[in-house]
């Protein structure tokens, strides 16, 4: 063998084509929209059952309604309790679960496709004969209040809860956890339920997708003989949440005494899902801290090792969700570290990406889109995505050519109009008796502090 | 469902896997080095780890913090992990830049050492103590990966220390330990390499041999740690710690045979039956009818060496106590042990294990890390192919004998995480 020399880098072959999934769209008499996408490589499928019913529809003062009306959906149908039902589901190998995020409720199966017809049988009864009873009904709300206690003593949970108190106006949907509060759910009533399911759940409200290993009209034939005898009338539109921004930028501090480190979230509210910026917001949000190789990370990882990690991104959603720059960093750098955060948030804004950080960030989303779509769960998702939120048909053929066409001169505009330093709220959740006077010394803002208790309680 | 399956071995001992298949444009790389935790030496806990991430640091032809852009720059994605035995190292790419991952991860296989420097090195030890805050120290419950190996395995055994390590002994590792660490065990002959996804056979077997071929073996091969435990505890142990935390949870482990081991797929699906997913006797049991637990799981925790172990976790549901919690769980498991199991019980953990295996095998980096695993635990990579049907040969009179057997008191650790605050109320 002739030695090699390893400093000559290998050049690429030529790329092969790839085209996201094939899929076809069906609106049944009944207003229920089908969506299939035959990928027949494994005998497996994944069928999401999407409703307009996420927690944005939450009435006031019911807040963390949708996501336990979604929970008691598997908890018994007609003869079936709860407990019968996910030991049939599971008999099958098949899973059936059901849970509500701010923008739509879900039911979600896996199954081989050899189960199909009895799966997809058992999801439609749950979706539209859930039997919602009482004991189930206590026994969930009973978990979520425990589930609430546990995130007192989860930094990052607790993080992300008071960030959003601290960006969005008291009493707003989204300043309060999609899950409700503890105030909330523990005024939350089984006739509450009733009534959300009885106004949120109708045909008209509810998009299936079907991917894996059945061809459309098999995937048509299916969700018409068990869904299309579906009752029900169109529901109002859910209330638009309030996204006015909190000002003027403060400090908040969330007391956990003798943290080791501080759990940092640093943002205000972004644009939502449906901004016409979307791909330069995209691009811009990778180099800032989207990708390992962000400025973000570079900065608090690679050169100061303040970290584990740094990252940036928004929470898409219909209406405008946060956008963070988070870090858990040790607590005696945690001024040092907001002030790099902050220094990393200007110069986004400063000057235009250089060109180099511009084509990693595109070869990097371009390439990487492929890979994104092995497993059915995830077209599943991404096609759950585009019903819920409206995209064009062609979103996901056109995806590639949208990010290769973004200009740093975008990423620049974007930057200067979606991220305003004075609307900048600061979280952190550590020791006040280390971090407080550092980071008042910052100038930035009032600093307070406040219990997490406090931040989950109301 | 067979998954393609080539393989071979370079004269420097380097055993290599083909699985070819063409559904996407894109190929996984996947590389295990048969080195873990387990083979740190004395005073020197976490540094396999800290390895892992001066491995991301450049080598001869790749500067410092390169590898993740050129990959990412190439459109893939990429990652490293650690474990008790064994450290691998992974990309996913778009399929005509195959050649790049194997040439990054020659290059570091090749020449790490002339891109390792002191600064590096200081850096991500920072880095790795700043993971261990972010991941062990201020997370509730956190600790529980280093306490429950430490509570099951004795101290002189390769499994007992810390993995993540300790602040002290990071604090504590030198340019000479990466040296010495690198020339012990980052060698072909230690390592196994797989392909997976699109790409052409011949091809790809030319540039293993180009990028790969010239790599030295190890002289002399280091030796294995003695894994050997007694096959059962034989007593009761119990482990209480007060942590940060607002609910109690118990973790009751077992000691069973070595995964992959013929009595071990009993304990697989003994596992499955006790805690996987909703229909699961623990979450009928204790989170849906006596509703003492918030949740409920029970795994293996898949150890091929010396003993494994089967895991039950359950968390307390609102103000049910630790006591209260901890009883309810060893009654499950007395009754476990007592009357085993039903055939239906068995039925539906094998449909599940059978759709998770299908599930697992439609991502290319899933099918590579798989084959990598059994190529390196056991020398063969095909063994994936005998799963489903090993699996469906257990019974429930297998599964009935394995928890008469195993699952017996004497054969139980418990770590029972019990709220500080709690104990600090009950106390004024």
């Amino acid at each position: 063998m002739t030695a090699l020399d390893m400093s000559v880098r290998p050049t690429p072959g030529a790329p092969r084509d790839y085209a996201f999934p094939k899929f076809s769209s069906a609106t049944l008499p009944n207003g229920l929209r089908v969506v299939v996408a035959p990928v027949r490589k494994l005998p497996l499928l994944t069928v999401l059952a999407l409703v307009d019913a996420g927690s944005v529809a939450d009435p006031v003062g019911q807040e963390g309604v949708a996501q336990l009306t979604a929970s008691l959906l598997t908890e018994g149908t007609g003869n079936l309790t709860g407990a019968a039902l996910a030991e049939l589901v599971e008999l099958m190998g098949s899973t059936l679960d059901a849970g509500a995020d701010w923008d739509s409720s879900v039911v979600k199966l896996t199954t081989l496709s050899s189960r199909l017809p009895d799966a997809i049988t058992l999801l439609a009864r749950v979706l539209t004969e859930p039997a919602l009873p009482d004991d189930e009904f206590q026994r969930l709300r009973t978990e979520r209040l425990a589930d609430l206690l546990q995130q007192r003593s989860e930094p990052r949970s607790l993080a992300d809860e008071a960030f959003a108190q601290s960006i969005y106006a008291p009493g707003a949907r989204y300043a309060k956890p999609d899950g409700g509060t503890e105030h909330s759910v523990k005024g939350l009533t089984l006739d509450a339920v009733k009534a959300f399911y009885a106004q949120r759940y109708s045909p008209y409200a509810t998009t299936v997708v079907l991917v894996g290993d059945v061809s459309i009209d098999e995937g048509i034939a299916m969700v018409s003989r068990v869904l299309g005898s579906w009752t029900g009338t169109k529901p109002p539109a859910s209330a638009r949440p309030d996204t006015s921004l909190v000002a003027p930028r403060g400090i908040h501090i969330v007391r956990k005494a003798d943290a080791p480190q501080s759990e940092l979230r640093v943002g205000h509210a972004g644009p939502p899902r449906l901004t016409p910026d979307y791909f330069p917001l995209v691009l811009c949000n990778a180099i800032l801290g989207g990708l390992f190789s962000s400025r973000l990370n570079l900065n608090l990882r690679e050169e100061h090792a303040y970290t584990y990690g740094a990252h940036s991104g928004v929470d898409w959603r219909r209406w405008a969700g946060p956008f963070s720059m988070d870090a858990a960093v040790q607590s005696d750098v945690t001024a040092a570290a907001v002030r790099e955060i902050l220094n990393e948030f200007d110069r986004i804004r400063a000057e235009p990406v250089k060109p180099e950080e511009l084509s990693l960030a595109i070869s990097y989303m371009d390439g990487v889109f492929p890979i994104r779509f092995e497993t059915t769960r995830a077209i599943a998702s991404a096609l759950a995505s585009q019903a819920i939120y409206e995209l064009p048909a062609d979103y996901y053929d056109t995806y590639r050519a949208n990010i290769r066409a973004v200009t740093a001169d975008e990423i620049l505009s974007v930057a200067q109009k979606y991220f305003d330093p004075a609307k900048l709220q600061v979280v952190a959740v550590g020791d006040p008796s280390v971090i407080s006077d550092p980071l008042a010394a910052l100038g930035i803002g009032d600093v307070t502090v406040t219990d997490a208790a406090d931040t989950l309680g109301t | 469902m067979q998954i393609p399956i080539e393989t071979e071995t370079l004269a420097n001992g380097l055993r290599v896997t083909y699985s070819e298949d063409h559904v996407a444009p894109l190929v996984a790389v996947n590389l295990w080095y048969h080195v873990g935790s387990a083979n740190e030496r004395e005073g020197r806990t976490g540094f396999a780890h800290l390895f892992e991430h001066m491995l991301f640091q450049g080598s001869a032809n790749v500067e410092a913090n390169e590898h993740f852009e050129l990959v990412q720059r190439a459109g893939g994605t990429l990652n490293g992990s650690t474990w008790l035995d064994r450290t691998n190292y992974f990309e996913t790419v778009p399929s005509n830049q195959l050649a790049l991952a194997l040439w990054l991860e020659a290059d570091r296989m090749g020449s790490l050492l002339p891109a390792m420097t002191q600064q590096k090195l200081d850096t991500q030890r920072d880095v790795v103590k700043n993971e261990r805050r972010w991941s062990v120290d201020n997370q509730p419950y956190g600790t529980w990966w280093e306490r429950l190996p430490a509570l099951t395995f004795p101290p002189t055994h390769p499994y007992h220390h810390s993995l993540i390590g300790s602040m002290e002994h990071l604090s504590e590792a030198s340019l000479e330990d990466v040296a010495e660490f690198f020339a012990t065990w980052y060698t072909p002959d230690n390592a196994v390499l797989t392909i997976a996804g699109d790409f052409d056979p011949i091809e790809a077997r030319a540039l293993v041999r180009e990028y790969f071929g010239a790599i030295p073996r190890n002289p002399s091969p280091p030796g294995r740690p003695d894994f050997a435990v007694p096959a059962r505890f034989d007593h009761t142990m119990r482990e209480v710690v007060d942590d940060d935390v607002q609910l109690p949870r118990a973790i009751v482990a077992m000691r069973i045979p070595p995964a992959g081991s013929e009595a071990w797929y009993a304990a697989s699906v003994a596992g499955a039956v006790l805690g996987m997913r909703k229909g699961s006797r623990l979450y009928r049991k204790l989170v849906r009818e006596q509703q003492i637990g918030a949740d409920a799981s029970a795994y293996t925790f898949d150890l091929t060496k010396g003993a494994d172990l089967l895991v039950v976790d359950v968390t307390a549901n609102g103000d049910v106590t630790s006591d209260r919690l901890e009883d309810a769980v060893h009654t499950e498991l007395d009754v476990f042990a007592r009357d085993g199991v039903s055939d239906p019980e068995v039925a539906r953990a094998l449909a599940l294990i059978e759709t998770d295996f299908v599930s697992s095998l439609q991502s290319a980096q899933d099918r590579a890390d798989t084959l990598s695993k059994y190529a390196t635990y056991f020398g063969d990579p095909a063994l994936v192919n005998e799963q489903p049907s090993r699996y469906q040969r257990v019974t429930a009179a297998e599964v009935t004998a394995f928890a008469k057997e195993w699952c017996t008191r004497d054969n139980r650790a418990t770590l029972l995480y019990v709220p500080r605050v709690a104990a600090v109320e009950a106390a004024a």
